[in-house]
């Protein structure tokens, strides 16, 4: 672990460099620490894949009592911190997949030589660990994507994605929340609000999802706009 | 209370204050005011609290009607002021009554304006901030619309009071943007770094409130992949071909390209006000010195009070 200063308010606790689940508990953990006990000091701290930015307020506090802060917290969080893989909430999202919202789901199918049955099959049975939340409000990294349906972005990203796409991009997996321009390829549509304003996101880092396969009708009333 | 109807917002109005707390693990964007400097004496000029939210006009073009009596500070670009159609200064207070009209003509120098009230600008609040963030199309937190109501939070009358000659910025002069190395620098070549600090870079047509692309002489990126992680305001981020891209308020909370360092935040303010075309430099900095600048700003806004109409005096 180390923890560097990225900017004149910020640091970037490095817990790793290599893409591993087992961080994110300690990630989180960390998180968790840092907000209760130091409390005032941080205007806002950015869980991601191997990393921790904290921003810290420079009206109370300076560097080196930030990381004088932050270093014994993280003495605290050693590898016995990381949870099990079954543990965090577990999230349920319905998923229309098909063509007609799935702008990309035969490209993926053809790319893997798999049919579309099977590309629906492959997403919807892992369950998936939300790694870090970034890109727009509510958006949550998905993973891991089975290999065999994992696809690299479009060369070109799109200048709208709807709201409520599932895209997969290499092994990761997610949910645009809203209507924005993107690069993943889209497999179907989840007609579940991710963000809204009086309850914020749905999903949390740490937390894991479970992607279920639902018809047009079921997607229709759940309130999904096609 | 006392507020502006809108008539014409311009290319942009938006509501900013210092940006959100505590939302950026949920992916949403921090905001705030893009130029510290304007924002803090907008404020100082009516002896507001810090937080309070200021209106940010992006190129003039803005008018307004007052519903009733009010102070008002306008500071930042230098707009053509205009109050019942009769030519204004920026950098002061103003009052207005009922039925005076105020309008913003496009600036000949800098970008934006900031426009306080008493207590500042009542709107929407999300994470203790009131800033919009325009391209996350929140309800209520996008823009300024025409014909929209904004209201201040008191009806206090300010004083007459002037921001002080020694203050007031040339958004024409050279830059040059401090830039504490970070994040991946060290895994930038030493010509690459070389580059960034001995050659000019433009500014391009391609700036927001998310970020400012500048074009020049290219910085070889790291050959390197790199997982997402959390993006501090100024992130200097070098994509593949090599074209600086600064990383403003309105940046997505993660990203995965590769950064030489970290703008300072008030060389980032003093950038948001230069126009497409304009020259600026960099040079690499410390981080005790970049910080010693930003905490005597601060402290500047925070422990001084007014003596006169002109002057400032330490508290």
């Amino acid at each position: 672990m180390s923890i560097e200063p990225v900017s004149e308010d910020s640091v970037l606790i490095r817990f790793g460099d290599q893409l591993d689940e087992q961080l994110t508990p300690r990630i989180l953990a960390a998180q968790a620490r840092i907000a209760s006990q130091l409390g005032d000091w941080i205007i806002d701290q950015v869980p991601a894949y191997t990393t921790l930015l904290v921003v810290y307020d420079l009206h109370k506090v300076d560097f080196r009592r930030v990381v004088a802060g932050i270093e014994p917290i993280l003495a605290g969080i050693d590898e016995g911190t990381s949870a099990p893989r079954d543990k965090g909430r577990l999230i349920e999202l319905p998923v229309y997949y098909h063509p007609e919202v799935g702008l990309d789901l035969e490209a993926v199918a053809e790319r893997a030589g798999l049919t579309i049955e099977d590309v629906i099959v492959r997403h919807s049975a892992t369950t998936y660990r939300v790694f870090a939340m970034g890109f727009a409000p509510g958006f949550g990294f998905m993973g891991t994507v089975d290999p065999s349906i994992a696809t690299p972005r479009k060369s070109t990203p799109r200048q709208r994605v709807p709201a409520g796409s599932v895209g997969i991009a290499n092994q990761q997996t997610a949910v645009y929340p809203s209507v924005s321009p993107g690069g993943w390829n889209i497999i179907g549509r989840c007609p579940t609000q991710l963000f809204s304003l009086e309850r914020l996101s749905l999903l949390q880092a740490g937390d894991r999802v479970a992607f279920r396969a639902i018809s047009r009708d079921e997607f229709v009333d759940q309130g999904g706009e096609l | 209370m006392s507020g502006l109807e809108v008539h014409d917002t311009g290319l942009r109005a938006t509501l900013q204050d210092e940006g959100r707390r505590h939302g950026q693990h949920l992916g949403l964007a921090v905001g705030g005011a893009a130029d510290l400097h304007a924002f803090r004496w907008a404020n100082k000029l009516l002896d507001n609290p810090r937080t309070s939210a200021c209106l940010e006009v992006l190129m003039g073009g803005f008018s307004a009607e007052a519903t009733g009596t009010m102070s008002i500070a306008v500071t930042g670009a230098a707009s053509r002021l205009f109050i019942n159609d009769r030519r204004q200064s920026l950098w002061r207070t103003h009052t207005l009554h009922a039925g005076d009209t105020i309008s913003l003509e496009p600036p000949s120098n800098g970008l934006l304006n900031y426009i306080a009230v008493p207590g500042g600008w009542q709107g929407n609040e999300l994470c203790q901030s009131r800033s919009m963030t325009p391209r996350e199309g929140l309800p209520g937190l996008t823009v300024i619309e025409p014909d929209q109501l904004i209201e201040a939070t008191s009806s206090d009358v300010a004083p007459e009071r002037h921001v002080p000659q020694p203050f007031l910025p040339d958004y024409a002069a050279p830059l040059t943007l401090n830039v504490i190395p970070g994040y991946q620098h060290t895994a930038f070549s030493h010509d690459a770094r070389r580059t960034l600090t001995t050659r000019p870079y433009t500014v391009t047509q391609q700036i927001d409130r998310m970020g400012y692309r500048l074009s020049g002489a290219a910085i070889k990126a790291p050959d390197m992949t790199l997982l997402s992680e959390g993006i501090a305001l100024g992130a200097l981020q070098i994509p593949t071909d090599g074209q600086p891209i600064v990383l403003l308020n309105d940046r997505q909370t993660m990203g995965g390209y590769p950064k030489i360092g970290t703008v300072a935040a008030l060389d980032c303010s003093r950038l948001c006000q230069r126009k497409p075309d304009t020259e600026v430099r960099f040079r690499f900095a410390e981080l005790a010195n970049v910080q010693c600048e930003r905490v005597v700003f601060e402290a500047f806004f925070g422990r001084t009070e007014w003596a006169d109409s002109r002057t400032l005096r330490w508290r």
